[in-house]
């Protein structure tokens, strides 16, 4: 029993040595554990005469109880000092965060998901069509004869078999009067191609057909919905003036102004001083083309507009230059990221 | 509201079948809510006259009776009941009989005398819960005839949820109404109640609160027997309408508040002090209820005292101190109307909801008092006896409800329902609903009847034309302006999801022409025939793409040429598949990866800093996939294509249908177009990318159990045999299965490769044990030995 207190001082003095949280726990096994010193001493009590067990174990039992504080205490302060050293450290917030960039979409695909968006909250499905297309479709059912000077306004890709690339979206009026029927809403986005290319010009562009035909489809509607789409899509107040114009599917046909989202109306480079912007093309729906598409035009008016999707996106984001957007330059891309 | 078929037959023919009825009240406004057998099932009970009643010899507590049933001989029944007696007639359940449970009744031997059937109490043929001996039938019940038709037992319970606008139809009379109104019928009730008063008893009523009370009908009956026994039609038709009966005098008041809506209280004479004051309560009253509780009063309260102090809160419940018991000989009867103003909240307030306050709080006819104290004075002389003194009625006119005559313009009728009705058949319904109706011009001056709380602008008198045709009379043709739902798959992925999951991956949308360099095209695809434009604007933009690549390469060259060094696009557009004369437009989502796996950025383990390859690719597609919930239905197997790395090229699948591409460019080509790196690229059919609905599965609530397995395969072995593999032998048991490493090198012979394999276990019904997990591992090990020639790394 002489030597226990040499046992723990031994073993006090080797619990203050420790300089971790994991020595402390070795420290801890070696004299506490299962087989530890400490544990060792109270089973060899066994050995002694009955008489010297209680004292002797009560011996034991309190430098235990010591040892045991000193390593409670010992670890309160490592713990401490560990966060302190975690609390040292500082870091540069201002270094850029990691990981993978966000891509974004096509600023021309913004403005037609908003374009579509808008439209399907005023009651127009989104309808679709081919890019090839025949000509019964691309002008003979909108009332383009054969050999008509009107064609000529469309500079038409051809290919050898006579098919061609649509000039524009408005075959997709006839597919859709062609298989729902009248009454109709309908909205057809799409690329739309014409021979064609310069500084404002691209051989391929995009374009946007819209179609309500019902019982009491006048023109009025036709100037309220333009007009207040031009106004959702701006988010503001615009003038908007129709000038008659002709096209060979619609009759009355009118051209679309609206006033110069950049100049209010004052004249400017982009409007060439006029105020005005011309923004689309539209007019109420012919009855030859109502005949083609199997419309009773005795029972049912409708009207049919065309906008360009390039034009919009570029007179919304500010965009100059048509050409850009078929580059796919990402500098240039990269900037509508955060649209 | 509890309303017995049979009841309601008193009052009006009802040319329906009790299910009809509740189906055309219910599109009538007056919902059924259940319709319920009277009475439950039973048979071979009949009307019985006992003829004696002999003590038995072996019990004290059995009677021995001779019944008679109608035909041939008296019968020999046993009975225990106390009230079994000579002359009585009851209800006997005969040899075959089946009472109600089930029960068959059996020739008997009881204490060694035979009995041939069962005389029967209330309970028994579910009449009511609790009865002490056997029904007693009046005297002239015809003895023989079925217990069932006699007693009008086949009758149907319908329940209505009574709206809380329509007050008027808490009774039978109500319903009636209705009930006339929708057949075209007319009310006939039973005649008018002559009670001629045979005393001058009167007792003084003032109105101090007229607004709260504007009329109050009382009469002073003395002489009434209330210890007597109520008859049995009458305790039916509360215990059919749901009351319990409790006395003569209480049951009379029940039964008139449930036959024509209006609640009315019979105080004990005998303890009234004085005179009754209908007034608001004082700051400080109290009063204690029927039901025991006291309550304290505010000023709002309008209460029926007498010089004592309160004795009722009007319209809610009498007070304890004046309630009518067993020894009541006198009475006072009120019948009065309270405004809904009055009574309005006032039961709530002391958690309270009674009959009473039902109906006042909805409105109760301001017109008929006289008419229920003559119904009840009626029926309490006949029932419990006694002499009525006369009716005094007070009344404070300026006080009284009035209900104004309103337009109804046939117009705004037309207008509002969009559909119109001949005029006839709108005044019809109306008169029909004892409105007064006056024809004008442009439509009809209509003034409600007393009962109806719930009309006052022309919008109710439309509804009720409406409602009484029928709302299934106005048809969807006639909406004027449609709203048209289009159907919304919910299968289609939207574009701007499918754009918007690769462009959260790094990836930018380029538009590029549709029309493209012959050349690039058929070095790219030699075996495709491409359509060729007739009239192209530049030679290199004159065939239709076959495919999205040659643009987004070329973009990605002009990309590379702008000193961008990191390049990820895709694109969505037409690709044009040339079939002999035809041409299919096929809807093509493609994308290009080219340059480092990262953007440049610090802090990136150096492994990070290559150019992505075939694997980067693969997961941003995986992750546009997991954006569609369609995780597990692509697949990627080896194949070749002429443009792509023999090696690294994979179809993709969807549920084993090839639908797509990806791969890295052939290195021929990377050196040929002067790449900087390798591009990886891919091409889906946007048809194909299709949303798979979530469908909720269970959640185990058990640990899950992981062990892990380096399996060692040829390089032949490909992860997707491998997991099928051990998909297979590890049981639906798996939840899970992961790859953490895949090595090759020292330790592994050559020509074979070490996959790390994390297996995920749970059951959803019971924890996992080691030896369950140890025991599927070693099948797992088993079938790898044995199928792909594994060896497991230890």
């Amino acid at each position: 029993m002489q030597d226990l207190e040499s046992l723990v001082t031994h073993a006090l003095g080797e619990v203050a040595a420790c300089a971790t949280l994991a020595q402390l726990d070795e420290a801890r096994v070696r004299w506490l554990g299962k087989k530890g010193a400490l544990t060792e001493q109270l089973k060899s009590l066994g050995a002694l005469p009955a008489a010297e067990r209680p004292a002797a174990g009560q011996r034991i039992n309190e430098v235990k109880e010591r040892l045991q504080a000193a390593i409670e205490a010992r670890r309160a302060g490592l713990t401490r000092a560990e966060i302190e050293r975690e609390l040292a450290g500082r870091i540069d917030v201002t270094l850029p965060g990691r990981g993978e960039r966000r891509g974004g979409l096509h600023p021309v695909t913004q403005a037609r998901l908003r374009i579509e968006t808008l439209f399907r909250r005023a009651g127009f499905d989104v309808a679709t069509g081919p890019e090839i297309e025949d000509d019964f479709h691309n002008f003979e059912a909108l009332n383009f004869p054969p050999n008509h000077p009107a064609r000529a306004m469309h500079d038409t890709f051809y290919f050898p078999d006579g098919r061609l690339l649509r000039t524009h979206t408005s075959p997709v009026q006839i597919r859709a009067m062609l298989s729902q029927g009248a009454p109709i809403a309908v909205v057809a986005p799409g690329r739309v191609y014409r021979c064609d290319s310069d500084m404002t010009h691209s051989p391929m562009f995009h374009q946007l057909e819209g179609l309500k035909v019902g019982e009491s489809v006048s023109f009025a509607n036709m100037k309220a919905v333009l007009h207040g789409f031009l106004q959702a899509f701006f988010e503001r107040d615009l003038a908007m003036r129709l000038r008659p114009s002709y096209f060979p599917f619609t009759e009355p046909s009118a051209e679309v102004d609206m006033s110069c989202v950049f100049c209010e109306g004052k004249g400017c480079r982009t409007c060439k001083h006029t105020g005005w912007l011309e923004i689309a093309g539209c007019g109420m729906v012919h009855p030859n083309v109502l005949m083609a598409s199997g419309v009773d035009a005795e029972r049912y008016t409708g009207y049919a507009f065309g906008m360009g999707i390039d034009r919009l996106a570029m007179l919304r984001y500010g965009v100059n230059d048509l050409r850009l957007f078929f580059e796919s330059d990402l500098r240039f891309l990269e900037q509508f990221r955060t649209l | 509201m509890k309303l017995p078929y049979s009841w309601l037959t008193d009052w009006v023919a009802v040319p329906w079948a009790a299910a009809e009825l509740g189906e055309r009240l219910t599109m009538a406004g007056l919902e059924l809510e259940s319709l319920e057998p009277a009475t439950p099932a039973f048979s071979g009970v009949v009307v019985a006259e006992i003829l004696s009643a002999e003590k038995h010899p072996q019990a004290d507590k059995l009677k021995v009776c001779r019944v008679s049933a109608g035909q041939g001989e008296p019968l020999q029944i046993v009975c225990g009941a106390p009230n079994a007696r000579a002359g009585l007639k009851s209800a006997l359940a005969t040899v075959g009989a089946r009472l109600p449970g089930d029960l068959d009744i059996k020739a008997a031997r009881l204490r060694g005398v035979e009995s041939f059937g069962m005389l029967c109490s209330e309970k028994e043929i579910g009449l009511s819960d609790g009865a002490s001996g056997i029904v007693e039938l009046p005297a002239d019940a015809p003895v023989g005839r079925p217990a069932r038709e006699y007693l009008q037992l086949d009758d149907m319970v319908l329940d209505l949820n009574i709206t809380p606008n329509r007050g008027d139809a808490m009774s039978v009379i109500g319903i009636a109404r209705e009930v006339a109104a929708l057949s075209g019928g007319t009310l006939t009730g039973p005649e008018r109640w002559p009670v001629a008063a045979t005393l001058a008893d009167t007792f003084p009523v003032s109105l101090d609160a007229p607004a709260g009370c504007p009329k109050f009908a009382g009469c002073v009956v003395r002489g009434v027997g209330n210890k007597g026994v109520v008859p049995l039609w009458m305790r039916e038709r509360l215990r059919r309408a749901g009351l319990r009966s409790i006395s003569p005098v209480v049951d009379v008041t029940n039964y008139v508040m449930l036959e024509l809506g209006q609640p009315m209280h019979a105080y004990d004479l005998a303890r009234l002090d004085g005179e009754i004051r209908v007034r608001a309560a004082r700051a400080g009253e109290t009063i204690t209820l029927l039901d025991g509780k006291t309550v304290d009063l505010q000023p709002d309260v309008l209460l029926i005292a007498d010089r004592s102090g309160p004795v009722g809160v009007a319209g809610v419940m009498g007070g304890q101190r004046t309630a009518v018991g067993a020894d009541t000989t006198d009475l006072f009867l009120e019948v009065a109307y309270f405004s809904p103003d009055a009574v309005m909240g006032r039961a709530l307030r002391w958690g309270l909801t009674t009959e009473a306050s039902q109906r006042f709080e909805r409105g109760v006819d301001p017109s008929q008092q006289e008419r229920a104290m003559a119904r009840a004075l009626a029926l309490m002389l006949s029932i419990a006896g006694g002499r009525a003194g006369p009716v005094t009625v007070s009344c404070s006119e300026q006080h009284m409800p009035v209900r104004p005559a309103m337009l109804l313009r046939r117009r705004q009728l037309t207008r509002l329902l969009g559909t119109g009705f001949e005029d006839a058949r709108v005044r019809a319904v109306l008169e029909g609903l004892q409105m007064r109706v006056e024809q004008l011009g442009e439509g009809w001056r209509v003034g409600p009847p007393p009962h109806r709380f719930d009309i006052a602008i022309e919008a109710d008198l439309i509804e009720e034309v409406a409602r009484i045709i029928g709302y299934e009379a106005i048809g969807e043709g006639d909406a004027t302006a449609v709203e048209h739902f289009r159907s919304l798959p919910e299968s289609l992925a939207s574009e701007q999801g499918l754009l918007e999951a690769l462009a959260m991956r790094g990836y930018q949308e380029a538009v590029t022409y549709a029309f493209v360099d012959p050349q690039l095209q058929s070095r790219l695809f030699p075996d495709s025939h491409a359509l060729s434009l007739a009239n192209p604007i530049a030679s290199d933009l004159s065939v239709m793409r076959v495919s999205l690549w040659p643009g987004l390469l070329k973009a990605t060259l002009d990309n590379q040429r702008r000193q961008q060094e990191r390049i990820r696009l895709i694109e969505h557009g037409i690709r044009f598949e040339h079939i002999g004369e035809g041409t299919r437009e096929l809807d093509t989502l493609s994308g290009v990866a080219c340059g480092p796996r990262v953007p440049e950025q610090w802090g990136l383990p150096r492994e990070m800093r290559v150019p992505a390859d075939f694997f980067d690719v693969k997961g941003d597609l995986e992750a546009l996939f997991a954006s569609l919930g369609a995780s597990n239905c692509f697949s990627f197997e080896p194949a070749a294509l002429s443009c792509l790395h023999p090696g690294r090229t994979a179809r993709i699948l969807r549920e084993g249908r090839p639908v797509g591409w990806l791969g890295e460019l052939h290195p021929s080509l990377v050196k040929e177009l002067d790449s900087v790196h390798t591009p990886v690229l891919f091409e889906l059919d946007v048809a194909a990318l299709t949303v798979v609905r979530p469908a909720y599965r269970e959640i185990s609530r058990l640990p899950q159990v992981r062990r892990d397995l380096a399996v060692v395969v040829d390089e032949s072995v490909s992860l997707s045999r491998l997991a099928e593999r051990v998909t297979l032998a590890a049981s639906s048991l798996l939840r899970d299965l992961r790859v953490f490493d895949v090595y090759r090198g020292p330790g592994i012979e050559a020509g074979r490769k070490s996959i790390a394999l994390g297996l995920i276990f749970q059951d959803i019904s019971r924890t996992l044990t080691d030896d369950d997990v140890a025991s599927l591992v070693a099948a797992v090990v088993a079938d790898l030995r044995a199928s792909l020639n594994a060896s497991i790394r230890e």
